[in-house]
């Protein structure tokens, strides 16, 4: 019994994985750019949930952030433009023993992506997507994003952006079938692991918008935010994000909100400033397409043969005897 | 006037006395190609279809067509409103629609001037006219019947008109959506079908409605059959022999989704698209019953994107489109083709470009599916060729795919997707079904892109796979997976990706010629205008011309051997349903005339000078316009 139960420790030991076994590369990111803190959460969030490697697939589209799954030492998939959503619908459809992880930009969800968006929300298949929201486009070098804040000159909108920028959790949380809704900002690490955290725990289509920074284009963009602890209202609640003493002392802008009051969770989503920063809207009862599509079946041979001959027989015109 | 002078006015022969059936005589005949047209949701479909089942059990060779309006509900008695059905009967087995209709029924007169004016009718074509219209309580439509049939009758059509609503009404109730059935009955009585199969027929095309509904349309079809015996002096046969073999009754696009079925796919991911779609309908109602998905995506893109992730984590994935939903795919097909994930697209061809001719057919996106996505994305093309084709291509797409780890578009098209024509039931293999998913440890030191060096092939990882954790990309990338802009790098993969469509060249077969191997002209096809060549060369091979033809199944890449097939003929023409400029327009010549896609695929392979000759008029070809070419070219 005891080289049994010490075999089965060994075994425990030995399948642990740390954080070093969810990190692959350097990430080629610029210093202070917000992804590497979102990446620092989700290899945590990895290791603490103890998410076998094999089983981790990360989606993700085309832009900075949608470099990460290549810093993942899991499965990773980084496609087209805007198709980060579809692309992780269908592996979601294909492989329900699989974690499915998303991250796509501004750009990348809110624009060439939108439509995929929209109805990924509705499908509410199972996986968790960052929207790694930086308000520019980085890779292709400062152009607008439909986030950007109106007036912001970039290389496309040299006199200031003509539009109001678009907010990605009101759109979200307009949509039929929300399951699962918050937002968190890079420069608090804490309460991003949370957030990040409590989605992947969510069993539907758990949406984070993370604020980011981007040194290189928008460098000052958040500065008047990091350097005012009241321009970011926490909302805390026990169906939601606790939040630590430390936190607490600094952050004392608060807000004790019950995620599952959509109509309060859509007016907090309207505020920009302050920036809500937890749970907006939480429902665990939202079915997932995935499982309402599933078939009992084993897919033998046998058995497509024969729903296959049924058909057939529909068809059949058989010889005269 | 009465009926009987009508009858008598309009065909000569046919006596307005009552004839006893015995006294008719039968006239054998070897084929025939017959219509019947009404507007939409009067049920001419279900006449036509059930024609063809009905001929089909007896042994006849049967190639039905739907004749589809582009709208929904088009105005009733619209010129442009036609609905209904194309069906070609003979003694031996049909693989094509044939020349103009030898017959048809109409329900108005309307929607026959439409297949008038579309030079659908043959001279002299028999037509089976309702004559309710000639007493219309509406003035209008009372003279334009008139009017139209004087027209007819000049026209030396042989005109009969039927009091077929009045002869329903004698026989049931209600009687406003019986005629299709009525109908059925005199071409059954036309064509000596045998009326046990017939009330058989009718009881299955009413299976899902009550047995009243099932008895009432036995009664309709008995009216018209009793009608036919009575008044009509003509009456046929076409010898049939019952097939020894069962065979299965489906048009090509239902052949399409019973292949995906075969083949083990799990997933079809599409977006409603005409003519493509009606194989997702077929495929959503019975795909769930063997533990598949049809996923209707938010738009074409999604759909191929949905695919690519579902091939990605598991089995090979399909999904099924037609042109405009094709192009949307292109930049999803290039991540496959770049990624070598496995993939099936089926693009049921229509009518371009834009938006086109939805419901006609055309074939004119070879092209785009070998070169479309930009950079160099080699993916593998195979065109269905008939019904059977439909069936057997999926299949062998789905093996290919996953092979090779490619996309394999596999082209039907609008004609192929509504013909009806009866195949041997095959026989399940389960060498058809894809395999389960490999889950098993990846060994040490294999690479996601272990490149073969001779063919290209790697082996695929699948998530789920131990110590094969790796980021597949659409940028450029070296065996690991991992993003490399090295030249050297680059060109490697291009070559491991361009090496397969060679090697899988290296396992096909050389094509089949049909006719002699060696003669004055080679005609080269592909896709659904198989059997109307095949049609047009046997006729003119009777006439003593020196005529072959070769038809192509892979267009790329393309079977070996076809250079030496070419040698053996003085000219080589391509027959295609795309466009392509004619040689004798002022403006035209060898420095910008713009050649058919097969024509300019093969004179770019072969250096031969091979002359093309194609139609697009949103039918198919025409056994008959093709032996013209035949005998112009020769003759040149």
């Amino acid at each position: 019994m005891a080289t049994a139960a010490s075999h089965c420790l060994l075994k425990l030991y030995e399948e642990r994985h740390e954080l070093e076994d969810y990190q692959s590369g350097v990430p080629r990111w610029c210093t202070g750019c917000g992804d590497n803190a979102i990446l620092a959460a989700v290899q945590r969030l990895c290791r603490d949930e103890q998410l076998r490697p094999e089983k981790t697939v990360f989606v993700s589209g085309i832009g900075c952030s949608s470099r990460f799954p290549h810093y993942m030492k899991t499965y990773g998939f980084h496609g087209i433009h805007g198709r980060a959503l579809p692309v992780a619908e269908g592996i979601r459809m294909a492989r329900k023993d699989l974690h499915v992880f998303v991250n796509t930009g501004d750009g990348d969800c809110c624009s060439i992506g939108a439509a995929h968006w929209v109805h990924a929300i509705r499908y509410n298949m199972n996986m968790t997507v960052f929207l790694h929201d930086n308000q520019i486009y980085g890779l292709t070098k400062m152009q607008a994003s439909p986030t950007s804040p109106k007036g912001l000159r970039s290389n496309t909108t040299p006199r200031g952006a003509f539009l109001e920028a678009m907010q990605p959790l009101t759109v979200t949380l307009g949509v039929q079938n929300v399951s699962f809704v918050a937002q968190a900002v890079d420069w608090i690490p804490e309460l991003l692991y949370d957030i990040v955290s409590a989605a992947f725990r969510h069993r539907g289509f758990s949406f984070i918008r993370i604020v980011q920074r981007c040194p290189e284009w928008l460098p000052s963009l958040f500065e008047p935010w990091l350097h005012d602890p009241e321009r970011v209202r926490l909302l805390h609640h026990d169906a939601g994000i606790q939040i630590s003493p430390a936190l607490a002392r600094v952050y004392r802008n608060q807000e004790h909100h019950d995620p599952a009051d959509i109509d309060r969770a859509r007016e907090i989503a309207s505020c920009i400033d302050p920036i809500p920063v937890g749970i907006l809207y939480r429902n665990p009862e939202v079915p997932c397409y995935e499982d309402l599509r599933e078939t009992d079946h084993l897919r033998t041979n046998e058995f497509i043969k024969s729903g296959l001959e049924a058909e057939f027989d529909k068809f059949t015109v058989w010889p005269s005897a | 006037m009465s009926q009987a002078d009508t009858l008598k006015q309009s065909v000569p022969g046919v006596a307005g006395r009552v004839r006893s059936p015995a006294a008719k005589a039968v006239t054998e005949i070897e084929q025939q190609v017959v219509e019947i047209i009404s507007d939409s949701g009067e049920g001419a479909q279900s006449c036509g279809q059930s024609l063809g089942a009905i001929a089909a059990r007896m042994g006849n060779g049967v190639w039905t067509v739907e004749i589809i309006p582009a709208e929904i509900r088009p105005p009733a008695r619209s010129v442009a409103g036609a609905s209904g059905n194309r069906i070609r009967l003979g003694s031996r087995r049909v693989t094509n629609g044939g020349d103009e209709t030898d017959l048809v029924v109409a329900l108005n007169e309307q929607v026959l001037l439409g297949r008038v004016r579309a030079g659908e009718l043959k001279p002299g074509c028999t037509i089976l006219l309702e004559s309710k219209w000639r007493d219309d309580t509406d003035p209008r439509i009372a003279s334009s019947y008139l009017q139209t049939h004087e027209q007819l009758v000049s026209s030396g059509y042989r005109v009969v008109e039927v009091p077929m609503e009045r002869e329903c009404k004698t026989a049931v109730a209600d009687a406003r959506r019986g005629k299709n059935m009525f109908a059925l009955g005199m071409l059954c009585s036309i064509y000596s079908l045998d009326m046990g199969m017939a009330r058989e027929q009718v009881a299955l095309t009413f299976r899902k409605k009550s047995r009243e509904v099932i008895d009432n349309n036995v009664l309709l079809l008995e009216a018209g059959h009793r009608w036919a015996e009575t008044n009509l002096e003509f009456k046929y046969r076409i010898p049939a022999v019952p097939s020894s073999e069962a065979q299965i009754v489906v048009n090509g696009n239902t052949a399409l989704a019973l292949g995906v079925l075969a083949s083990g796919m799990e997933v079809c991911a599409m977006y409603p698209i005409t003519p493509a779609t009606s194989a997702s309908h077929y495929l959503a109602d019975v795909f769930e019953k063997v533990g598949g998905v049809v996923h209707q995506a938010e738009d074409e893109i999604a759909a191929c994107a949905f695919a690519i992730g579902a091939s990605y984590a598991g089995k090979c994935t399909v999904t099924i489109t037609s042109g405009p939903g094709y192009a949307l795919k292109q930049e999803a097909i290039g991540l496959a083709a770049m990624a070598e994930i496995p993939l099936v697209v089926i693009n049921v061809q229509r009518g371009g470009p834009s938006t086109g001719q939805p419901t006609k057919v055309e074939q004119g996106d070879l092209l785009t599916t070998m070169f479309g996505s930009h950079g160099d994305a080699p993916k593998v093309v195979l065109a269905a060729s008939t019904v059977e084709d439909c069936f057997y291509s999926v299949i062998t797409a789905r093996k290919i795919a996953e092979t090779f780890n490619m996309v394999v578009v596999v082209l039907s098209d609008a004609s192929l997707a509504t013909a009806q024509t009866p195949f041997p039931r095959p026989e399940f293999k389960d060498a058809w079904v894809a395999p389960p998913v490999d889950q098993t440890p990846v060994p040490s030191g294999m690479r996601p892109y272990d490149w073969d060096a001779e063919t290209g092939l790697a082996r695929r990882i699948v998530p789920g796979q131990p110590g094969g954790m790796h980021t597949i990309t659409g940028l450029a990338h070296d065996r690991d997976s991992h993003v490399a802009y090295d030249p050297d790098i680059n060109e490697e993969g291009l070559r491991a990706r361009s090496l397969k469509l060679a090697a899988l060249q290296k396992t096909l077969k050389p094509p089949t010629v049909f006719g002699d191997e060696t003669g004055d002209l080679l005609l080269i096809g592909w896709g659904s205008t198989r059997g109307t060549i095949e049609e047009a060369v046997e006729r003119m091979r009777a006439e003593g011309r020196r005529v072959s033809s070769l038809h192509l199944r892979f267009l790329q890449p393309l079977p070996p051997a076809i250079n030496d097939i070419m040698a053996g003929f003085d000219k080589v023409m391509t027959i295609e349903t795309n466009w392509s400029d004619q040689p004798d327009e002022a403006i035209i010549d060898e420095h910008n005339r713009r050649y058919s896609a097969l024509a300019m695929l093969l004179r770019s392979r072969y250096l031969v000078d091979i002359d093309c000759w194609t139609q697009v008029r949103g039918a198919p070809i025409k056994p008959g316009a093709i032996c013209k070419v035949i005998r112009e070219k020769l003759d040149q």
